[in-house]
């Protein structure tokens, strides 16, 4: 009989080990052989820790689970799946998980990450075999066919992105993963990792032999040192199983992996920024052209995607483009990994068809604030998108409609404020922050994100007001247009929307 | 490395850990980790050593160092702590956790308490955006911390 408990960061966080070993004793004590299985997350943040014992009829749910619950869960019948007062009935029947399309996150909180058989027997490797049946420029149409846009939060479409490195002539060729997954609000690379990590290094892999590449690098942040122990022991076990290294599964495919950590910097998030650090530099951006496609990591052609995206990969290879390309809407095809964050009942992870509209994630599926007070805004996209007002909430998730209404989709992160905010509190941190964050390459991010902070104080005190806004909307401006990459670009989009949306807070 | 340049000791350590990643491409971050993680911190000391050994001017060994923020100058506390101050966290309290652990600890974020035991850092985003407010001991991650949970948290890191 198995008992699942995850083993995510975030059920780590409010104490999963505790319960675990806490179930395992408890079981021993009782004289029953349970074997505790770790997992990733279900994205169901507010039961964790979130228990789930195996049963005839399906898994049956128990959270959340403190430590001092156990002993009388286990009492009550818990391994049998017994009806207790933390009972959720059956995971997979909860409307939370049904409402649901899990296509990239299929496997994660379901199978021990760590186990190759766990990944096999869930589907894993069938993308892969499929893609190395197949030329790679058959690849590279089937990714671009199944309308796959870079999930980081650009939105460039993947199989584009992929030709050109198809096309390029080189002597070798690179795989950069971008797991530099530093926006606020946002933690599905970490919990993909975490949860299922040998998908991602499927979906390197599929790249490679897409594009010819041989090497490759996941460039993972330092904060998330349980996503690097992870990663890392799943490739020792990619290695073992012959799914890394010489003649990948008896190809003449040949595709090295290695992690490489971050050190803290934010800007080490934009793609060149990333190479640049991924080179033993300083994280500063490059003026592009040249792209990286063409010209990246050491000079070479590199493919540089998203964890998301690569992540997707396997599962487009493994279903066909057309089962892809057949949910979403407009141009954004497939599903997105959403993430509910901040000051919310329900938070967590709700991976869904693109159309889903901003209302539905954050009153539905998140169930409005955890404080229980009105929302009174959400910052999609992480601290360079939009701040949104209830009035917005009809939005559909579109990269296309969201742009058109001077926010972003961008990684998916919905982060969710009550009516105690400063507004323009908020606005001046996305100045500092960005002050604090710039890389210091350009002079509109560097300056202009220290003028932003000076001008914000000037007006949250009250001296020349409406001067002092028609400067800040000026130095937004500048910094949109003038400024290299999108720390800069974009710093003015949290600001601009506030001051749009909640212009009571800053005195208008 | 508390004797700096004078130790042949730690010299020869660091040219050990360049030496270990030496079949590695850009290897110069993985070093610096390395370093951090047996010494605790990077002292200044060990920029010619590193730029000896990976043919780099002293000034662009300084330059990567300077850069990011994971790399500490002198030696930290027996605990770091570390609160998260991004957005979602302050949605949920972040920045009156942190005026919490700075009256309590009795330090400015960035500082270490006179007796040596705890560092207090701030950092932006731990991930753990649907658990806030989330603080890192350690390495050990923690969400939904209120003041007395983080002082708990202290309590047994101490």
């Amino acid at each position: 009989m198995k008992v699942y408990v995850p083993r995510d960061s975030a059920a780590r966080s409010v104490g999963a080990d505790e319960v675990a070993e806490r179930i395992a004793a408890a079981a021993a004590a009782a004289g029953r052989g349970a074997e505790v299985v770790r997992t990733g997350t279900r994205g169901m943040l507010w039961l964790e820790p979130l228990v789930e014992v195996e049963t005839p009829d399906g898994r049956m749910g128990y959270g959340p689970v403190l430590l001092e619950d156990v002993d009388g869960l286990v009492a009550a019948g818990m391994l049998d799946g017994a009806e207790h007062e933390l009972s959720l009935g059956l995971v997979d029947q909860l409307d939370w998980m049904r409402s649901q399309r899990r296509v990239t996150f299929a496997r994660v909180g379901v199978i021990d990450p760590l186990s190759a058989d766990d990944y096999t027997a869930h589907g894993g490797l069938a993308g892969l075999r499929r893609a190395l049946d197949m030329a790679p420029a058959d690849v590279v149409t089937e990714v671009t066919d199944s309308g796959l846009r870079g999930r980081g939060g650009a939105g460039f479409p993947t199989g584009i992105k992929w030709k050109t490195v198809l096309g390029a002539q080189a002597e070798q060729k690179f795989i950069c993963c971008n797991a530099d997954e530093g926006d606020s609000g946002t933690f599905a690379d970490r919990m993909l990792i975490e949860g299922d990590p040998l998908t991602l290094i499927e979906g390197m892999t599929i790249a490679a032999h897409a594009v010819g590449a041989t090497e490759g690098y996941v460039y993972l942040r330092s904060e998330y040192p349980d996503a690097v122990a992870t990663l890392r022991a799943a490739i020792d076990i990619a290695y073992t199983h012959g799914w890394l290294g010489e003649r990948v599964l008896g190809s003449d495919l040949r595709f090295d992996l290695h992690v490489r950590v971050g050190a803290g910097a934010y800007i080490c998030g934009e793609e060149t920024s990333m190479l640049e650090s991924l080179e033993g530099k300083r994280g500063t951006v490059r003026p592009k052209p040249p792209i990286p496609a063409l010209e990246g990591l050491f000079g070479q052609p590199t493919v540089v995607n998203n964890v998301l995206s690569l992540g997707s990969v396997p599962a487009i290879m493994a279903d066909g483009a057309a089962a892809f390309a057949e949910l979403g809407v407009g141009r954004s095809r497939g599903t997105q990994v959403f993430q509910l964050g901040g000051n919310i009942a329900r938070g967590g992870i709700v991976e869904t068809e693109f159309g889903v509209t901003l209302g539905e994630l954050v009153q539905i599926f998140g169930g409005g604030t955890a404080s229980g007070r009105p929302v009174r805004a959400v910052q999609v996209g992480g601290p360079l998108g939009a701040y949104l007002p209830v009035e917005r909430f009809d939005l559909p998730m579109d990269y296309e409609a969201f742009a058109a209404s001077g926010a972003m989709v961008g990684h998916g992160g919905i982060v969710v404020f009550d009516d105690t905010v400063d507004m323009a509190g908020m606005a001046r941190f996305a100045m500092e922050f960005c002050a604090e964050e710039s890389c210091g390459r350009c002079t509109p991010c560097r300056v202009g994100a220290v003028r932003g902070v000076e001008t914000i104080d000037r007006i949250r005190a009250g001296e020349d007001r409406e001067k002092n806004l028609v400067l800040l909307e000026d130095l937004c401006e500048l910094m949109t247009d003038g400024s290299l990459c999108a720390m800069g670009g974009l710093t003015p989009m949290p600001v601009r929307s506030a001051v749009k949306h909640f212009g009571e807070d800053f005195g208008k | 490395m508390q004797s700096g340049l004078t130790d042949v000791f730690a010299a020869e350590r660091v040219r050990a850990i360049a030496a270990a990643h030496q079949a590695e491409r850009g290897a110069l971050l993985p070093i610096l980790h390395d370093i951090q993680a047996e010494f605790g911190y990077v002292d200044p000391a060990v920029e010619p050593v590193l730029a000896d050994a990976l043919n780099l001017s002293t000034a662009e060994v300084h330059g990567v160092i300077s850069f990011y923020h994971d790399f500490r100058r002198e030696p930290a506390g027996r605990v770091i702590v570390r609160v998260c101050r991004a957005e979602a966290c302050q949605a949920v309290g972040a920045n009156e956790l942190v005026e919490h652990a700075e009256a309590s600890l009795g330090v400015p974020v960035g500082e270490t308490t006179r007796d040596g035991a705890v560092t207090l850092d701030e950092v932006f985003c731990l991930g753990n955006c649907a658990l806030g407010p989330a603080v890192q001991v350690g390495e050990r991650l923690h969400g939904r911390v209120s003041p007395a949970r983080f002082d708990a948290l202290l309590g047994e890191a101490r």
